[in-house]
């Protein structure tokens, strides 16, 4: 991982809402600071005083168990004080809006929302209601900007470059936060992206976004560097266009039948958690080309970095 | 009072008047109109370049009075309509509770006599409660004056209950007004189906949810013989088939908002709770058939679904937010910029589609300078150019997305029935 960001890349903003609004260079400077803060996390004191004195908010508005520790973990080793706030033990269900919960937290003289919420957009609506930096964690099917982050991470650190990689997004792509910020950063950085998916989850128009699109998981597979598989969540809206879960895993689940036949060195990743034998085979999850719990490990990493810039922005 | 309003350009395309003249004003009428009129006037307006034309309509406004008046009142909702240059609108029927009988609207009249600061014509509900499963009782609300008929907010779904309203309506000689959506179609979206909603996350609503409802109840409208005037159409498709509809001889009227070809959907990128309407903004390509359709009289005229939302209504999540903005104080400066300023209609055309046209679809007075006629006249400065400020806006909601837009073109003086309600553009006190 040598090629770094262009020198003269500086941070200047104060949140991250998607990987749509960054440049190659900002991209890239996040992933540069993440490798000094993954030689951090294997330390024997994994830890850093980068923001000691500033204090995290994890404001999730949705369920999260893995998100949420990875951002707190993410805090805790820079030296953040880290609270979070969750929906059930808020005053949200009381009928508080988003912006007052958002100005009532910095009110509190915190630094870093970290937000995770069902609704597109609601990160760039606090955002701009709030003085504290914003961090996205996921909103509704918009954006999930530091899971992209890791998986380009990672990517990078298994196979040296992102540039020129051809790189399989296979999975409910209409209803998925990560598949979008996946697009936006590979694309940026320079890789070929296929996104792959029954076809009523393939949401209008999305070729515009610079992808090739199939519904033939076969197609998606052959040359590729590496594939994304997306989480099926048959509990929502995905139901309606393909009912049946075995079904699924015989026509687009990877199991090592289909990846026999791919590049003997194909990187397989997985956002999470696993719906082993829907989208992918235990066999998979668990081999030799799977990474995915270095995602996760890299997460932190990522996050760190984030959080680190953000809280580090410099006037534009 | 008698006012002399001297040198101005008088635009009446109703009477196809189009120069410089003058016009007399007394006993709330035109008294008369000419070249360089000779009288004793009380008060002499010298409109030297400025535009004279017949006071606007607007045939959709929503003054949420009564149930909302957090939202909007009579008395707000007609300043803002006065601001604008308008002397007459139409009140949408989906207030708490609708107008769907005529004591309702009576009470409504009611609150119209004692705050109205314009003319307001009012619109009955089509179904009960606009709840699209019972006809209201066209007759009655006849009787009690509405002016056309609407479950405008919903579309009334039921093929069988829209085919027996018009053929109700033609029996009662009142205008059907239809909201063409197809919700199952539409699929709760919140923003424009396609490249705009992909990114954004956002669930889209598809065109094909307004354009096969318009194809419908053209279908109707032509099966009965009966009239139909389509709200709202905001994309090409509608456009082609009402353009069709017209040739085929279908009494088939149709309305465009400004805000339909002033923004695209490119606008909501933002998640700028003020870009959320419905139908929604749609394609540049839909903007530039908008403009054909209203420069070739496929569309025959504007009106803006004046739809106002208190700020902690629309201050929340995209999803969570109501549909529509305000309307009534941009529209005349919207048109102008975006229509006569790049040639699509020229002056006499923008006044007929903001005044001649809504009158005579209506059947309303005004929208003409006919000496003997009450006297609602608009004198608009075509030339002024403005910034739209919050502070500037009369009315009680401020949901919009063109505020600090520069605009152009304003209203100078308002005289509605004869009486100066505007001068210098300041509104006069409401006299007791």
């Amino acid at each position: 991982m040598k090629n770094g960001p262009d020198k003269k890349t500086i941070w200047t903003k104060k949140d991250l809402l998607g990987l749509e609004y960054l440049s190659k260079d900002e991209i890239e400077l996040i992933l540069y600071t993440a490798e000094s803060f993954k030689e951090v996390t294997t330390r024997q004191i994994k830890k850093v005083p980068a923001l000691r004195g500033k204090t995290v908010v994890n404001l999730f508005y949705e369920p999260s168990t893995r998100t949420r520790t990875s951002f707190e973990l993410a805090a805790k080793r820079l030296s953040a004080d880290v609270v979070n706030v969750e929906i059930e033990t808020s005053s949200v269900k009381k009928g508080e809006t988003l912006i007052d919960t958002g100005k009532n937290i910095e009110a509190l003289k915190i630094d870093i929302i970290v937000v995770r919420h069902s609704c597109s957009g609601a990160p760039n609506i606090l955002a701009r209601s709030v003085g504290a930096s914003v961090v996205n964690a996921g909103d509704g099917w918009h954006e999930h900007p530091t899971q992209a982050l890791l998986d380009m991470f990672t990517l990078k650190s298994k196979l040296g470059k992102i540039s020129g990689l051809k790189v399989s997004i296979i999975g409910d792509i209409a209803h998925s936060r990560v598949a979008r910020s996946n697009i936006w950063g590979l694309t940026k950085l320079g890789a070929k992206v296929t996104v792959c998916a029954p076809a009523l989850l393939i949401p209008p128009d999305i070729e515009k976004m610079g992808v090739a699109v199939t519904t033939d998981v076969d197609e998606a597979l052959e040359g590729a560097d590496a594939i994304n598989v997306l989480r099926m969540q048959f509990e929502r809206d995905t139901a309606k266009a393909f009912p049946s879960k075995l079904e699924y895993f015989k026509r687009y689940g990877i199991h090592e039948e289909r990846l026999k036949r791919c590049k003997k060195d194909i990187v397989v990743m997985h956002p999470g958690p696993i719906n082993r034998g829907i989208e992918m085979s235990s066999a998979v999850a668990d081999g030799k080309n799977s990474v995915i719990l270095e995602q996760v490990t890299n997460g932190i990493a990522v996050r760190m970095a984030v959080l680190y810039l953000v809280s580090h922005a410099k006037e534009a | 009072m008698r006012y002399h309003i001297k040198n101005g350009l008088v635009i009446d395309p109703a009477n196809k008047i189009e120069k410089v003249q003058d016009i007399v004003i007394s006993g709330g009428k035109i008294e008369d109109i000419g070249q360089a009129l000779n009288c004793k006037a009380d008060e002499t307006i010298d409109a030297k370049g400025l535009i004279v034309a017949p006071g606007l309509i607007d045939m959709h406004a929503h003054l949420r009075e009564p149930g909302r008046e957090d939202e909007e009142t009579v008395a707000t909702g007609t300043r803002a309509a006065l601001r604008g240059g308008y002397t007459s609108i139409v009140s949408m029927p989906n207030t708490e509770p609708a107008m769907d009988d005529a004591d309702k609207v009576e009470a409504l009249k009611a609150i119209i006599k004692k705050d109205a600061r314009c003319t307001v014509h009012i619109a009955g509900a089509i179904t009960d409660g606009r709840h699209g499963k019972r006809l209201t009782d066209f007759a009655k609300l006849k009787d009690a004056a509405v002016v056309a008929l609407s479950d405008d907010g919903a579309c009334v779904e039921s093929e069988d209950l829209m085919d027996k309203a018009l053929q109700e309506a033609k029996r009662c000689s009142l205008l059907v007004i239809e909201h063409c959506e197809d919700t199952a179609l539409a699929a709760g979206g919140v923003i424009n189906k396609g490249f705009i909603s992909t990114k954004m996350g956002l669930r889209g609503m598809a065109r094909e949810a307004e354009f096969e409802m318009v194809k419908r109840d053209i279908g109707l409208a032509k099966k009965n013989g009966s009239r139909i005037h389509i709200a709202h159409v905001s994309c090409a498709e509608s456009v082609e088939v009402i353009r069709k509809a017209k040739k085929e001889g279908v009494a088939v009227t149709a309305e465009v908002a400004p805000h339909h070809f002033s923004l695209s959907e490119d606008c909501c990128v933002t998640y700028d709770t003020n870009t959320k309407m419905n139908p929604p903004l749609r394609s540049s390509a839909d903007i530039e058939a908008l403009k054909e359709a209203l420069a070739d009289g496929t569309i025959d005229l504007i009106a803006t679904d004046h739809a106002p939302h208190t700020d902690s209504e629309k201050d929340v999540e995209f999803d969570f937010a109501p549909f529509g903005i305000i309307g009534l104080e941009t529209a005349l400066s919207l048109a102008v910029v975006e229509l006569v300023s790049s040639k699509v209609l020229s002056w006499p055309e923008l006044i007929s589609k903001m005044s001649a046209n809504p009158a005579r679809i209506l059947g309303i007075s005004g929208g003409c300078l006919t000496k003997g006629s009450p006297a609602d006249i608009v004198i608009i400065d075509p030339a002024k150019e403005y910034i739209y400020s919050r502070d500037s806006i009369e009315s009680r909601s401020k949901n919009s997305p063109f505020i600090d837009w520069k605009l152009k073109a304003k209203t100078v003086h308002l005289f509605l029935g004869g009486e100066m309600v505007m001068k210098d553009g300041l509104l006069a006190p409401r006299d007791s």
